[in-house]
Formats: structure tokens, sequence, C-alpha cells
């Protein structure tokens, strides 16, 4: 089988009405071109996190996403308040999340480290007041 | 076992996808935080939770989940209810509380 796929999505902070929608676009995408389902499943997780963060802390981001028969590539790049402490921002639990966020099942802490569970090799990197950086590396097993 | 007799053995009223309630679900998962959700529900698992906004039917799409069922008395509101027909995501309702639909989802499907 082989694989070759690329595309950029613009998520708008803020935009919760259209929470989740490039993630599930990106997933039937993957679907139709015949990616292993627990491949399906980490990429589904890894941009949905990705999303619902940058509707919920930043201006505007993008994700790209690139599909070689080795493997899936997942670029989040945003610009916004950027992260202080990735460590603790990679710490299950740790939250900023205010009242709104929470009130709609968001801020358990537990985001980025789903997208860390899900991912073959991860990087998150930020400046302050700029923006926060993901890459995202899944591979594809066919054997 | 199909989630149209599931819904008739607990009695849940169907707000959307009554089409596709020949579904199987093979488990529940109960849960209020989206992404413990995504983290920890299963294919095919039906979803019982209090959240009623449209960003769950991303969720169950994203993680193939039978249905959502809100509990308490909640119903979805109305974005959550359109966007579920559309993306085919079956709703269902019941005045029981979470501890009492996982339960009785629980005996039904041992
Ligand atoms: N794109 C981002 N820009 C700025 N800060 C971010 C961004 N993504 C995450 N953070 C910070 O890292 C924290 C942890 O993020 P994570 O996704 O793990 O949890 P959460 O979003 O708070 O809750 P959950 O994802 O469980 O709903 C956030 O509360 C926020 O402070
Ligand atoms: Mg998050």
């Amino acid at each position: 089988m082989s694989f070759n796929y690329e595309q950029s999505f613009t998520i708008q902070g803020g935009n919760f009405t259209d929470a989740g929608v490039v993630s599930v676009f990106i997933k039937r995408t993957l679907q139709k071109m015949g990616i292993p389902s627990e491949i399906l499943r980490r990429v589904a997780i890894a941009t949905y996190e990705s999303e619902i963060n940058i509707i919920s802390y930043a201006r505007i981001g993008i994700i790209y996403i690139r599909v070689t028969p080795e493997n899936i590539i997942i670029n989040i790049d945003d610009e916004g308040p950027g992260i202080e402490n990735i460590e603790l921002a990679m710490r299950a639990g740790y939250s900023t999340a205010d009242e709104k966020i929470r009130e709609m099942g968001f801020g358990a802490g537990m985001g980025i480290p789903n997208i860390i569970n899900c991912s073959d090799d991860f990087k998150l990197t930020s400046e302050v007041s700029k923006g926060t950086h993901l890459r995202i590396l899944i591979n594809i097993n066919t054997n | 076992m199909e989630l149209s007799h599931i819904a008739k053995d607990l009695n849940l009223k169907i707000k959307c996808g009554e089409e596709l309630l020949g579904r199987d679900v093979s488990g529940g998962y109960v849960g209020d935080l989206l992404s413990d959700v995504m983290a920890n529900s299963k294919e095919g698992n039906l979803w019982i939770t209090r959240q009623t906004h449209q960003n769950i039917v991303a969720v169950a799409s994203l993680k193939d989940l039978a249905g959502i069922v809100l509990v308490q008395g909640k119903e979805p509101d109305v974005d959550a209810l359109e966007k579920a027909s559309k993306e085919g995501i079956p709703i269902l309702v019941t005045e029981l509380s979470s501890f009492d639909v996982a339960g009785k989802l629980y005996t039904l499907l041992s």
C-alpha cells in the first residue's frame, strides 16, 4: 500500500463552534486512504487535542499533516501566548483552562499527555507571547 | 448487543440517529472530561455523560462510539442535535444518573 497525502488547515482561536471539524475531516480522509484503524485512532487523538488547544489558548494556528508510506507527520504551529513552563504543561493534570473552557468538558490537563501517548516521536517548543509548536511523528507499521 | 435493544431495555429516549440503532455496542464508558473520553473510550462504546454541547459529537465520531447517552434529564443543545444527525451519531436521553445507567448497561451486557 502506498500512502501519499499532505494538507494544511487553519484553526481560529476561540472558535468552539467548529471544534473538532478539522480532526474529523482528517480522520475521514485517512480512513478512505485505507490507513490501519490503530494508526487512525492515534492520529485522531493527536489532531483533536492539538486543535482544541489552539482553539482554547491561541489566536490562530495551522495544522499540517503529511502522510507517506512509512509515517505520518503532524506539525502544529500557533500564534498565541506560548507556554512558559513546557515541562509543567506536559504533566498530566496540569491545566490553566478557565471556567468557560472547563464547562465544556475541557481542562483535565490530559491533552498533551494524550498526544505524547499517541506519538512515536514528539517535540514541543514554545516562545512566550509568540506561539507554540508541536512536531508529532506516527509510524505506519505495515508488516 | 444492538443499541436498539439497550435503548428499549433501559427505556432511553431517542433524540436522533434512530436509523443507526442497529449498531453493535461493545461496552460503555462514563465521562464528562472530553480528553479522558478521547483517551480511554473504545470503539463501539456507548458513552454516558452529562455534557450536552456540540463538542461531544466530534469526540464520538473520532472514537467511533456507538452513541451518546445524556443522563439526569439533560437535553442535547440544538447545535449538538444538528451535528449528531449530520455525523450519524445517535443521542439518547434518560432521567437516570450516570451510575444507574452504567450499572444497568453493565448487567445487560454481562
Ligand atoms: N497551544 C497552546 N498555547 C498556549 N498554551 C497551551 C497550548 N496548549 C497547551 N497549553 C497550556 O498547557 C496546558 C496543558 O495542556 P493540555 O492540553 O495537556 O491540557 P488542557 O488543555 O488544560 O486540558 P484538556 O486537554 O485535558 O482538556 C494548558 O492548560 C495550557 O496552559
Ligand atoms: Mg488541551
